[in-house]
């Protein structure tokens, strides 16, 4: 793989929330890359951090949330002088954040297709009112552009489009709005919020191949958050798991999927059965995440972790890079080289035999 | 690996812990009693705070003063009349020498008694009726809200001239008059609710388990509205005292030597020119209590509304 | 499934109209039917808006159905019923619902909760015997006795899943309806609550009419599937006959669109669209037209040639 331009760098983030009943330490040292055209996925259960991971590169958290440490470094060039300008997006002030990156360097897309748009406002409005205060376009300019955008992600009869009220279309043509809205100001980086969680199986495919056809078209890096392997699979290059607020494994698709080697990552994928599934009972993980509210000494997936080690309970193991590659990383201390060798499940290793072999790779 | 050279590792650290881990050790929200949470929430509101104080406080000089103070409320003393504020007499007299603190606070009773008890009627009867009317739903619901419809387009000021005529102008008739246009409001908010919460899965599952009626409206239903009635209410007090001072205050209400904060305003409205004090104390309570409920329940809901719970 | 046993559930010709205005009536479910069998998980699959939860509640009789009958335990069920036929209903046919943040009392104990089934239908002496009786449940789904004195809000989403089935559970049922029962939770949960379901449907022979949109995990629990689409039920047949040899052009881009964890494949992969208003077929002319075994599918006469001949252009 060529060597591409890292735009997007999160180092050791941390995040908390005040609560009534203490403190929740939602984010315990994230590290991420974006590179240029890249998709990337964050996987994990509700409550692993991952939504609030990327509203903190978005600068809209919830009012009780403070990043206690780590950076957000994002690189993009100016579109009049083409220089290039690198900032640390958790110390820009929230007026900078709007004027400059939200919206306009990175957009977002939301589950839920109908609190995201405005029901008040016909689409055609809705499309044109960002490209007319982000880029200052006159309204004839817009209109065109707001054609060109539902053209692009696949509304037939635009024009007629415009002028309806998101109430007037179905669930998979509001995301299509949605998804048209967040490119008006030609976004470089595309946020997607489990973006297809609220819409039926037909539709969310349709979705995510517009999306693909789009990233390919305007070389955009696209991050996924999603709790569907199913989709992940579909579009992403590099995955990063995350359970309990910190990123657990890391790799290239085909290596989280063919060679996963933390257990969580295990559960699941077995969690999860394919249509050729037929295992009396499927594997899974015990138990529920753990309360964040409390204090986790060492690795926070131990106690659900059948393979946990005595040093699990003191130290929280530390990203091991698993030996042949330079992209998969491993956080879970069964990497290191006194741990016993443990393999993953049978009924696991038999799948992903079996998806080998019907995607033709030995 | 730079990290692992600072971690000292024990001989024993690289064995499986096995099996004898509590996997379903399950760590569930920590127990706080529902009403320790709404204190908590509630003790963060200043305002509704002091509002609940000031309550109190009103509260405890109207039952009190009146008893412990060796004037009546009543008793005529024309030698003291007109009197200004003084060491014998707190607040003053009136035109008829009758002791002002007595007065007011013996009035601020009679207000606090008539909206507690116009209140009390409306949740039986408003609650009632939105139950009935909400949970049943269809034909019934119809007849009802036309009813209720009816009701609520005839001016209360006419009911109450009509009820004047009938019957005497005393404290009953009062509550009877407030009770006649509150209940309408209270069983609009309980119908809402009803219709909202009959729809829940949980009500569902009681209908699936064969729940009558009766049970799912007293153990589903009403558990999971009545801290909504409860604010309700106390958001309705205000409204009630000041509409009893109010029809005091045109003499549609009590009439001298009764008190209450209504009929001292009117009283001492006479004199506003000459005695200013007559009129401004039974002012400043009839505000303060107002204000004070106003507060109170501001905050109670806030406290109430778990969608205000943060995250 | 051997001709001589007869069917728990039978669903026949089903109609559930709801009238919005004078003018409008939705059509929510529009002449379903099928048959479930002591001990089977019969799916049933469909986008949202394809009445497949619709008749689930009119099974259950949360709705009065519009037509058509229903047969539960040799009894009809789909008119007036009489005490004891409503007594059946209620205690032997129990509903596991979708949301767990809603389907449990946030004013009531655990205890109560699980219990409600044997306060209503008064079926304990003492309340040592209903105490026991509910930690039993707990105990079968996987929760302890220490947990009956809590309020829902302390318990997570799997859990408070869990105290829901145990409410199905402890009336005994022939059958559960699991309305979506999975979808709300997070993935290594409903594996959890899966496994869960299908232990008690093996240790107690109830049997599950397993509503979902997911359909890896309807692959995965059922004996037979039952497509809806529109109100209709397009296609039926085993789990097998549906998955191996769908006819229906719905089917087919239902099946088509389901992701699969298998990445080399996946992104080659893109999946067929199915459009009712473009397609020309008619669901209200349509008839069960009968493939094979088990296996039917919905369509007029022309249409069915239609299907098999493209079916035959794949072979």
């Amino acid at each position: 793989m060529a060597e591409k331009e890292k735009i997007l760098e999160i180092k050791d983030l941390r995040i908390s929330f005040k609560t009534t009943n203490g403190t929740v330490n939602a984010i315990r040292g994230v590290n991420l890359e974006l590179h240029k055209g890249e998709t990337i996925a964050i996987v994990g259960e509700s409550g692993s951090g991952k939504s609030v991971t990327t509203k903190a590169v978005m600068g809209i958290m919830a009012s009780n949330a403070t990043i206690d440490s780590g950076e957000i470094n994002y690189v993009w060039y100016d579109e009049d002088t083409g220089e290039r300008n690198e900032r640390d997006l958790t110390k820009m002030s929230e007026s900078e954040m709007g004027k400059i990156i939200r919206g306009r360097k990175i957009a977002m897309v939301f589950q839920d297709p109908m609190t995201s748009l405005n029901p008040t406002m016909t689409i055609g409005k809705q499309i044109m009112e960002p490209m007319i205060y982000h880029y200052g376009k006159s309204k004839e300019e817009a209109y065109e552009k707001s054609l060109e955008l539902l053209e692009l992600v696949g509304i037939t009869n635009a024009k007629d489009r415009m002028n309806n009220y998101p109430h007037q279309l179905s669930g998979g043509m509001r995301q299509r709005v949605v998804i048209a809205i967040a490119l008006s100001c030609d976004p470089y980086v595309l946020i997607c919020d489990e973006p297809t969680t609220a819409l039926d199986v037909t539709i969310q495919a349709k979705i995510l191949e517009l999306i693909k056809d789009i990233q390919s078209k305007k070389d955009l890096s696209v991050i996924y958050i999603t709790h569907d392997l199913g989709v992940v699979a579909k579009v992403a290059d590099f995955v990063n798991v995350m359970y309990a607020g910190k990123i657990v494994e890391r790799g290239t698709i085909e290596e989280v999927f063919y060679d996963p080697r933390h257990p969580y990552t295990w559960g699941l994928l077995s969690a999860m059965p394919d249509l050729s599934t037929n295992d009396p009972e499927l594997y899974t993980i015990p138990g529920a995440p753990p309360n964040l509210a409390y204090e986790i000494k060492g690795d926070a997936f131990a106690p659900r972790n059948q393979f946990a080690l005595n040093i699990d309970k003191r130290i929280d193991p530390p990203l091991f890079p698993v030996p042949g590659s330079d992209t998969h990383f491993c956080a879970s201390w069964l990497m290191h080289e006194k741990a016993p060798h443990v393999d993953m499940p049978e009924s696991l290793q038999r799948r992903i035999a079996n998806m080998k072999k019907e995607a033709g790779i030995e | 690996m730079d990290e692992l050279k600072d971690i000292e590792f024990l001989p024993d650290d690289f064995e499986f812990i096995g099996n004898n881990q509590d996997i379903m050790k399950d760590e569930v929200m920590p127990d706080i009693p529902f009403w320790l949470d709404v204190w908590r929430r509630f003790k963060k509101n200043k305002g509704a705070v002091i509002g609940a104080v000031v309550i109190i406080f009103i509260i405890i000089m109207a039952i009190f003063m009146p008893m412990l103070s060796s004037y009546k409320f009543d008793a005529i003393d024309s030698s003291q009349a007109n009197q200004g504020l003084s060491a014998t007499h707190w607040f003053g007299t009136d035109n008829f020498g009758r002791d002002l603190w007595v007065r007011t606070w013996t009035g601020t009773r009679v207000s606090l008694v008539v909206a507690f008890a116009a209140i009390a009627i409306d949740v039986v009867v408003g609650v009632t009726y939105g139950m009935i009317s909400g949970y049943f739903g269809g034909m019934v619901d119809q007849v009802m809200q036309r009813i209720q419809e009816i009701l609520n387009s005839i001016p209360t000021l006419v009911v109450l001239t009509l009820l004047m005529t009938v019957l005497e102008a005393s404290l009953t008739t009062i509550i009877f008059a407030l009770m006649f246009t509150e209940w309408i409001g209270m069983s609009r908010i309980t119908r809402a609710q009803v219709l909202q919460i009959k729809e829940e899965e949980f009500v569902l599952a009681s209908r699936t388990l064969g729940a009558s009626s009766f049970f799912i409206i007293f153990k589903e239903i009403l558990p999971n509205i009545y801290s909504q009635l409860i604010v309700m209410s106390m958001m309705s007090i205000p409204n009630a005292i000041f509409y009893e001072a109010y029809l005091s205050f045109v003499g549609l209400g009590l009439t001298v030597p009764n008190a209450s904060l209504g009929v001292l305003i009117n009283d001492g409205f006479t004199y506003f020119l000459s005695y200013p004090h007559m009129v401004a104390i039974p002012v400043i309570v009839l505000g303060a209590l107002m204000l004070s409920f106003n507060l109170f329940g501001d905050g109670l809901r806030d406290a109430l509304d778990p969608t205000m719970k943060e995250m | 499934m051997s001709e001589t046993v007869q069917p728990i559930l039978e669903v026949e010709n089903l109609k559930q109209h709801f009238k919005v205005s004078r003018r409008f009536t939705v059509k929510a479910v529009d002449g379903v039917s099928f048959k479930i069998y002591p001990g089977q998980t019969y799916g049933l699959v469909g986008e949202s808006g394809s009445g497949k939860s619709t008749t689930g509640r009119s099974i259950i009789r949360l709705y009065k159905p519009t037509s058509g009958k229903i047969i539960f335990n040799g009894q009809d069920i789909s008119g007036k019923m009489s005490e004891k036929d409503i007594k059946l209903l209620r205690t032997k046919m129990q509903m596991i619902f979708q949301d767990p943040m809603a389907c449990l009392n946030p004013r009531m104990k655990v205890i109560d909760i699980i219990g409600e089934g044997l306060d209503i239908h008064h079926l304990y002496e003492t309340q040592e015997e209903r105490t026991q009786t509910v930690y039993q449940m707990l105990n079968l789904v996987g929760l302890s006795k220490e947990h009956a004195m809590r309020y829902p809000h302390q318990f997570s989403g799997g859990q408070r899943q869990r105290i829901g089935i145990a409410r199905a559970l402890i009336m005994d049922p022939d059958l559960i309806i699991a309305d979506e029962a999975i979808s709300a939770l997070d993935v290594s949960i409903q594996a959890q609550v899966v496994n869960l379901m299908k232990n008690i449907q093996r240790d107690y022979g109830s049997a599950i009419l397993f509503i979902a949109h997911d359909l890896s995990m309807v692959k995965y629990i059922s004996d037979h599937i039952g497509v809806l689409h529109l109100g209709h039920m397009v296609e039926s047949g085993t789990t097998d006959e549906i998955f191996s040899n769908p006819i229906h052009p719905y089917t087919k881009s239902l099946l088509s669109a389901i992701p699969e964890p298998n990445p080399v494949l996946e992104k080659k992969r893109t999946s067929l669209s199915y459009d009712y208003a473009t397609s020309g077929l008619d669901y209200e002319a349509g008839t069960e037209h009968y493939v094979s075994d088990t296996h039917y599918v919905l369509a007029t006469d022309d249409e069915f040639a239609n299907m098999m001949a493209q079916q035959d252009i794949i072979r």
